[in-house]
């Protein structure tokens, strides 16, 4: 039953056999080990799972390990390069992005996301953007503040804006 | 949570998903975006045994325009409906709807063909079509049929696909001079399915006559319901204040909602009259050539 796939998560190709009904999140969790990627809902709702597949922002709880295969993804643990914070992850901590934490890594990849492709986004694209993900702290005041900062430096550091997808 | 076992395909054209179906039956279920049942399985309202992967088949996802229509890929995204120049440009009814449905990661994900094959009541693209009058390519066996969309939606989460077909492609007829349309959804929050939403799409002749009329409900019966009452108020008629009460209020009259945690019935058959004047006047407006 099992099935052998090959996934790129943060620029490194990992080889698992894994049976069929193993959701993408617990893939990502339990078998590589990177647990940045939290699992808040477990139904589709809050967007605490967001990961990058092939440059998009899904929720990796309702998306089979399988599907996958040979596919590009990005994980939280992708942003920071050589020690260094990522304008986004910056961004959440200068502004105090976080109240308990637990939505930030969806919240900075939804943010990555939106900033690849707009680094000049209004403050209603932000909103729009982030919009499928929750955060039940409601600090929603500074996450926009954070994205706002990452979105500044990315335009005045373009070098610093990629990850490791 | 942990969906049921099953045993996974992933065929590499659309007669090796159709064997597939052929094969194992009502056993097998095709995936497709997946956001509406891998959350079903999760649950485990959904166990299939055989699931069948179409996202590896090629040339299933596009947004092109022929002679006579707007062609679909029945794997084209949601979200690449809402990034669509081209919708955005000429189909504003589909514009409009591309926008609201689920939130921006699910999105990214769902498809419009699985959306419409799942022929849940509550799902958008079941209302615009209706509203669009737009055609739905099924293929199978035997090769491709087209369904008129008023014949597709049987029953709830019951389309008029045979269990060995696969929805391909969606049609919508290109908009005709003086043509506008509108979408308008009223929901608790973002990512909620609609309280209640109508769907309009109108042409208007040199006179400002309404021509054609289509008005799509969504969530307010057991399935996606045209008010073709509504649409017949209208025809033939200039789209002032007092047609558009009339038709407002015939495609409340039409409506088939159930109270639930969302609103009692008379609630959302109300909203069913506010969206339907709002809609119609946006789409007056667009037809005009504002807005």
């Amino acid at each position: 039953m099992a099935q052998r796939i090959s996934v790129t998560v943060n620029g490194t190709t990992h080889e698992a056999e894994v049976e069929p009904r193993l959701l993408f999140v617990h893939f990502i969790r339990e078998v590589l080990g990177l647990t940045g990627t939290h699992i808040g809902c477990d139904t589709t709702n809050c967007g605490a799972c967001t990961v990058l597949l092939d440059g998009r922002p899904v929720k990796s709880c309702t998306i089979f390990a399988v599907q996958a295969d040979g596919r590009a993804v990005m994980t939280v643990e992708g942003l920071a390069r050589d020690g260094a914070l990522h304008p986004v992850q910056e961004g959440f901590h200068e502004k105090h992005g976080l109240q308990c934490g637990f939505c930030t890594p969806g919240m900075m990849m939804t943010a990555y996301a939106l900033l690849q492709r707009n680094a000049n986004p209004t403050e209603e694209e932000i909103r729009w953007g982030i919009s499928g993900n929750l955060c039940r702290c409601t600090g929603y005041v500074n996450i926009v503040e954070a994205v706002k900062y990452a979105a500044e430096k990315v335009r005045s550091q373009p070098a610093a804006a990629g990850g490791r997808s | 949570m942990i969906p049921d076992r099953f045993e996974y395909f992933v065929p590499k054209t659309v007669p090796e998903a159709v064997g597939l179906l052929q094969r194992y039956g009502p056993e097998a279920k095709l995936l497709a975006g997946g956001h509406s049942l891998i959350p079903l399985m999760k649950l485990r309202l959904a166990a299939p045994r055989y699931l069948v992967d179409l996202n590896r088949i090629p040339r299933l996802a596009y947004i092109e325009e022929d002679g006579a229509a707007l062609r679909i890929g029945a794997l084209t995204r949601h979200g690449d409906l809402e990034a669509s120049d081209l919708v955005r440009a000429r189909y504003p009814l589909l514009a409009d709807a591309a926008r609201v449905i689920a939130d921006p990661l699910v999105r990214n994900m769902g498809t419009i063909g699985g959306s419409l094959a799942h022929a849940d009541p509550a799902g958008d693209w079941g209302a615009v079509m209706l509203a669009a009058r737009a055609e739905i390519v099924a293929t199978g066996p035997r090769g491709a049929r087209t369904i008129p969309i008023d014949g597709f939606f049987v029953d709830t989460f019951t389309s008029a696909l045979e269990p060995d077909e696969i929805l391909t492609e969606i049609r919508v007829p290109k908009p005709q001079r003086g043509g506008g349309g509108a979408y308008l959804k009223l929901e608790r929050k973002v990512g909620d399915f609609a309280i209640a939403a109508v769907g309009v799409s109108l042409g208007l002749d040199g006179r400002g006559t309404c021509g054609e009329v289509g008005i799509g409900l969504c969530n307010v019966g057991p399935t996606s319901l045209r008010a073709k009452r509504a649409e017949g108020a209208l025809q033939g008629q200039k789209p002032d204040d007092a047609a558009i009460a009339r038709a407002a209020e015939a495609a409340a009259t039409e409506s088939d909602p159930v109270g639930d945690l969302r609103g009692p019935a008379e609630f959302k058959r109300d909203m069913v009259r506010v969206l339907t004047a709002r809609a119609l006047r946006l789409a007056v407006q667009r037809a005009k050539g504002g807005a």
